[in-house]
C-alpha cells in the first residue's frame, strides 16, 4: 500500500523526465535541419524540475540536514529591519533579483560561437551539479552562522590567512567584473547617438526620481518607478528624433575611447554621491526593467517559437573562433560564467538573504531554486543568440581586425568563415534596428538586443517597432550594468578599505572623507585601467577581459565549494562531501588549465606572455604591430600583457593556496572525534 | 478585507523585496510586540534608514 503510493508520488516526475527526454530526443533526431527553440526550452525546464525535485531534496535532507525546528537568524535576531522572517516566495524574488545580472545574458551569447549544443549542455549540467549546489551550500552555511558574510565564513572555518586571501581575490574579481561590464556598455553605445541619448537621459531621470522619493512622496517605490518607466519610454522615443537630426546626433555621438573616459568619470562621481540621489532610484528602475524583460523574453519565445539557425556545433570548437580564442576545454566553461555557476553568488548568498529566511527548509527553494531560474535566463539568452542568422551573429561579434568596417568587407569575411551573408543583409539589419552599423559590436549585449528586437517585434509592433525594441533592450542592459558599476565601485571601495586597514588603520576609517575619496579613486583607477585596455584592444577587448572575468568568477565558485567541503567535513558528514568536492575539483581543473594557458600558451591569441613576446620582438626590430601607432603604444601593449599575466598568476595563487588551506582544514576535521563546525549554538 | 486587492498587495510586496525594502507592517508589528516602550520610526524615516542600509554599506555589490 505505502510502496504503491510512494511510487505514485513519483509518477508526475517520471512524466516530466519523459517530456525532457522527448524534447532532447527531438533535438537529436532533427540535427542537421533547423530545430525549434521550444524543444531546447522544454528540455531545460524538465532538467530543472527533476534536479530540483530529487537532487536538491537529497542535498537538503541527507547532505546538510535542514532542520525546520531550528530557529533561523531572522527569528532569533528579529529586529524588523535587517533580520525579518520573510515569506519564501517574496524572498525568492529578493534573492533572484540580487543574483540575476548581465553575466547570464552575455556569457551564453559569446559561447554561441561554438554552436548552441555545448553551451546548452554546460548550462544544464553546470547549474544542477555545481552552480545551484554552491548557492545553496553558502546560503546554508551563512544561515547557520548568524548570516555572516563570505569572507567571515572563510575566516571562521578555514582560518584568518584563508580569509585574507579570499578578500584579496574577491576585490580583484570585483575590479575585473566592473571593467568588463563597463566595456559592454562602451561597445553598445559607441557611435550610437540613439542609445547614448536614452542611457544619458536615465541620469537626470533617476535624480528626479530620487528627489521624488526623498521629499515629494517619501518611499513610494512603485509609484516613482511607474513615472520613471514613462520617462524611459519617452527617452527611447525621443532618442530616435535626436539620432535623425544630424546636429543633435553629433552631440550624442562618442567614440569608444571617449565613452571610456566618460564612464570612468561617471563611476568616480556616482560612487561618492548620496545613495538616495542616483544609485537607489536607478536600481529600482533597472531591477523592475530586468525582471520585466526576462519575463517578456520567456513569453516572446513561447509565442514566436523561433527556429534555431545557429548550427548545434560550429567548426570553432577547435579554438579558432573569432569571438574569443581558445578550445572548448577549458574555455567554454570559462566563457559561460554566471548561468552555470557563478562565484559571485557566494557573496549574495551570504549577504541579506540568510538574514531573511523564515524557516531552514526554505533554503532549498531559495538557494537552489533561484539559481535554476538564473540558469533559465542564460538558456533564453543562448536561444536568442542562436535564432539569429549566424552570418549576422558573426558580423556583430567578430573583431574589426578581421571584418574591416564596411558591410562589403564584413560580408566577405564572414562568408569566408563559412556563414554566408551578403552586404545588403548587414546594412538592412542595421537599418532595421535604427543604427548606422552593426559590424563588430562585440560584448554580447548588442547581439542579444537584436535578437530581443526580433522576438518582441514579432509579438508587438512588427518590423516598424524593431528599432524601438532594439534600443529598449540596449537600455535595459546598460541600465543595470551602470547600476552594477556604481554599486560595485562602492562595494569595492569598502573591500579596499578593509584591505588598506591591514596596512594603516587610518585608511579604514569610513567616516573620513579623505580615506573614502582615496579608496574610491583607487578602485575606479583599477577598473578604469582594464577598461581602457579593453577599449583600445584591436580584438575588441572582450577577447582579453572576458576570459579573465570568467576565470576569476569560476575560481571564486571553486573557493565557495571548497568552503562547503570543509564545512561538511567539520560537520562529520564527509561521506556526502563529494557533492561539493566533485564540482570544486572540476572548476579547479577548468580554471587552472585556462589560467595556465592564458599565461603560458605559445599562441599569442591565447597566452598573455606569448603576446607580449611577439610585441617585444617586433619592437626590438623597430616594427609596429596593429593597433600600435607608435613605439610608446607598443610598450603600453607589452605592459598591459604583463599586468594581465600577473593578474592571472594572482588568481592561480589564490585558488591554489585556498585549496591547500581547505585540505588542511579537512584533515584537521578528520582527526577530531567530534564535529568542529562553527555553527551558532541554538537553544533547543 | 477585500479579496480582489490581495494579488496587488502580494505584487507590491514582491517588488519591494526585489529592491531590498522590508515590510513596514512587519516592522511595526515587531516593534509593537517586542518594544512597546519605544516609538517606532515613521514610514519616511524607516524608508530612509533601509535605503541607506541597502546601498550605503558593504552589501551594495550587485551581481554580474
Amino acid at each position: 500500500m505505502t510502496s504503491s503510493r510512494s511510487i505514485a508520488r513519483h509518477l508526475p516526475w517520471i512524466a516530466v523526465a519523459g517530456l525532457g527526454a522527448l524534447a532532447a530526443g527531438g533535438m537529436a533526431i532533427q540535427r542537421g535541419e533547423q530545430v525549434n527553440a521550444l524543444w531546447l526550452v522544454v528540455a531545460a525546464l524538465s532538467v530543472y524540475l527533476i534536479a530540483y525535485r530529487y537532487y536538491s531534496l537529497y542535498l537538503a535532507h541527507s547532505v546538510v540536514g535542514l532542520d525546520p525546528a531550528r530557529a533561523t537568524p531572522a527569528v532569533r535576531h528579529a529586529d524588523g529591519l535587517d533580520f525579518v522572517p520573510t515569506d519564501r516566495t517574496v524572498l525568492f524574488g529578493h534573492h533572484f533579483a540580487a543574483i540575476a545580472g548581465a553575466g547570464p545574458l552575455v556569457g551564453p551569447v559569446l559561447a554561441a560561437q561554438m554552436g548552441y549544443l555545448p553551451g546548452m549542455l554546460w548550462l544544464l549540467a553546470g547549474v544542477v551539479l555545481a552552480g545551484a549546489v554552491q548557492d545553496f551550500l553558502v546560503l546554508f552555511i551563512s544561515m547557520r552562522r548568524d548570516g555572516r558574510s563570505f569572507g567571515e565564513l572563510i575566516r571562521l572555518e578555514m582560518g584568518p590567512l584563508a580569509g585574507t586571501i579570499a578578500l584579496i581575490g574577491a576585490f580583484m574579481i570585483m575590479v575585473i567584473i566592473l571593467a568588463v561590464l563597463a566595456l559592454i556598455v562602451v561597445r553598445a553605445l559607441a557611435d550610437s547617438p540613439w542609445g547614448m541619448f536614452t542611457v544619458a537621459a536615465t541620469v537626470p531621470l533617476a535624480i528626479l526620481m530620487g528627489v521624488y522619493t526623498r521629499w515629494i512622496r517619501p518611499g513610494r517605490v512603485g509609484e516613482v518607478s511607474v513615472l520613471g518607466l514613462i520617462g524611459l519610454i519617452l527617452a527611447i522615443v525621443y532618442g530616435q528624433t535626436i539620432a535623425e537630426n544630424p546636429a543633435t546626433a553629433a552631440l550624442f555621438t562618442f567614440s569608444a575611447v571617449q565613452l571610456c573616459w566618460i564612464l570612468i568619470g561617471y563611476g568616480a562621481v556616482a560612487a561618492m554621491l548620496p545613495v538616495w540621489l542616483l544609485l537607489a532610484p536607478r536600481d529600482y528602475l533597472s531591477t523592475f526593467l530586468k525582471i520585466g524583460a526576462i519575463v517578456a523574453l520567456a513569453i516572446g519565445i513561447a509565442i514566436m517559437q523561433p527556429e534555431l539557425r545557429m548550427p548545434a556545433l560550429t567548426r570553432f570548437v577547435n579554438g579558432s573562433g573569432p569571438v574569443w580564442s581558445g578550445a572548448l576545454f577549458p574555455f567554454l566553461f570559462i566563457t559561460i560564467a554566471c548561468g552555470a555557476v557563478s562565484g559571485f553568488h557566494a557573496l549574495i548568498a551570504s549577504g541579506t538573504t540568510p538574514k531573511l529566511i523564515a524557516s531552514e527548509t526554505d533554503a532549498r527553494f531559495i538557494g537552489y531554486g533561484a539559481m535554476l531560474a538564473e540558469s533559465f535566463v542564460a538558456i533564453m539568452a543562448l536561444v536568442a543568440a542562436s535564432i539569429l542568422d549566424p552570418g549576422v551573429y558573426f558580423t556583430m561579434n567578430a573583431p574589426t581586425a578581421l571584418l574591416g568596417t564596411t558591410p562589403d568587407s564584413a560580408a566577405a569575411a564572414v562568408t569566408a568563415m563559412g556563414f554566408p551573408i551578403d552586404a545588403a543583409t548587414i546594412a538592412q539589419t542595421a537599418r532595421d534596428v535604427g543604427e548606422h552599423s552593426i559590424i563588430s559590436r562585440a560584448g554580447g549585449a548588442p547581439t542579444l538586443a537584436v535578437a530581443m528586437a526580433q522576438i518582441f517585434s514579432h509579438v508587438v509592433g512588427g518590423k516598424a517597432m524593431m528599432a524601438f525594441w532594439y534600443h529598449f533592450a540596449i537600455l535595459f542592459e546598460a541600465l543595470f550594468i551602470l547600476t552594477a558599476v556604481d554599486a560595485g565601485t562602492r562595494a569595492g571601495r569598502f573591500m579596499l578599505q578593509d584591505l588598506l586597514g591591514l596596512i594603516s588603520p587610518r585608511l579604514k576609517d569610513t567616516q573620513s572623507l579623505a580615506a573614502n575619496a582615496l579608496a574610491t579613486v583607487l578602485c575606479v583607477a583599477a577598473w578604469g585601467f582594464f577598461l581602457y585596455q579593453g577599449v583600445t584592444d584591436p580584438l575588441g577587448g572582450v577577447n582579453t577581459l572576458w576570459p579573465l572575468f570568467g576565470i576569476s568568477n569560476q575560481m571564486l565558485a571553486a573557493v565557495a565549494l571548497m568552503l562547503g567541503t570543509v564545512v561538511l567535513f567539520r560537520m562529520k558528514r564527509q561521506r556526502m562531501a563529494w557533492v561539493a568536492m566533485a564540482p570544486a575539483a572540476w572548476l579547479v581543473l577548468c580554471t587552472g588549465t585556462a589560467g595556465l594557458l592564458k599565461l603560458f600558451s605559445a599562441d599569442p591569441r591565447v597566452g598573455f606572455l606569448a603576446h607580449a613576446a611577439k610585441f617585444r620582438a617586433a619592437a626590438a626590430d623597430g616594427e609596429l604591430l596593429a593597433p600600435a601607432k607608435s613605439m610608446a603604444d607598443m610598450q603600453r601593449i607589452i605592459f598591459n600583457d604583463m599586468v594581465d599575466a600577473a593578474l592571472c598568476l594572482l588568481f592561480l595563487l589564490v585558488v591554489v593556496s585556498i585549496l591547500l588551506l581547505a585540505i588542511r582544514a579537512c584533515l584537521d576535521a578528520l582527526r577530531r572525534d567530534a564535529p568542529s563546525a562553527h555553527e551558532t549554538a541554538v537553544a533547543a | 478585507m477585500t479579496n480582489w486587492l490581495r494579488p496587488f498587495r502580494a505584487a507590491r510586496r514582491m517588488m519591494q523585496a526585489m529592491v531590498g525594502l522590508p515590510s513596514y507592517d512587519a516592522y511595526l508589528a515587531h516593534m509593537a510586540s517586542e518594544h512597546p516602550d519605544r516609538e517606532p520610526m515613521d514610514y519616511r524615516s524607516f524608508f530612509r534608514d533601509r535605503q541607506q542600509a541597502r546601498y550605503g554599506g558593504k552589501d551594495g555589490g550587485r551581481c554580474c
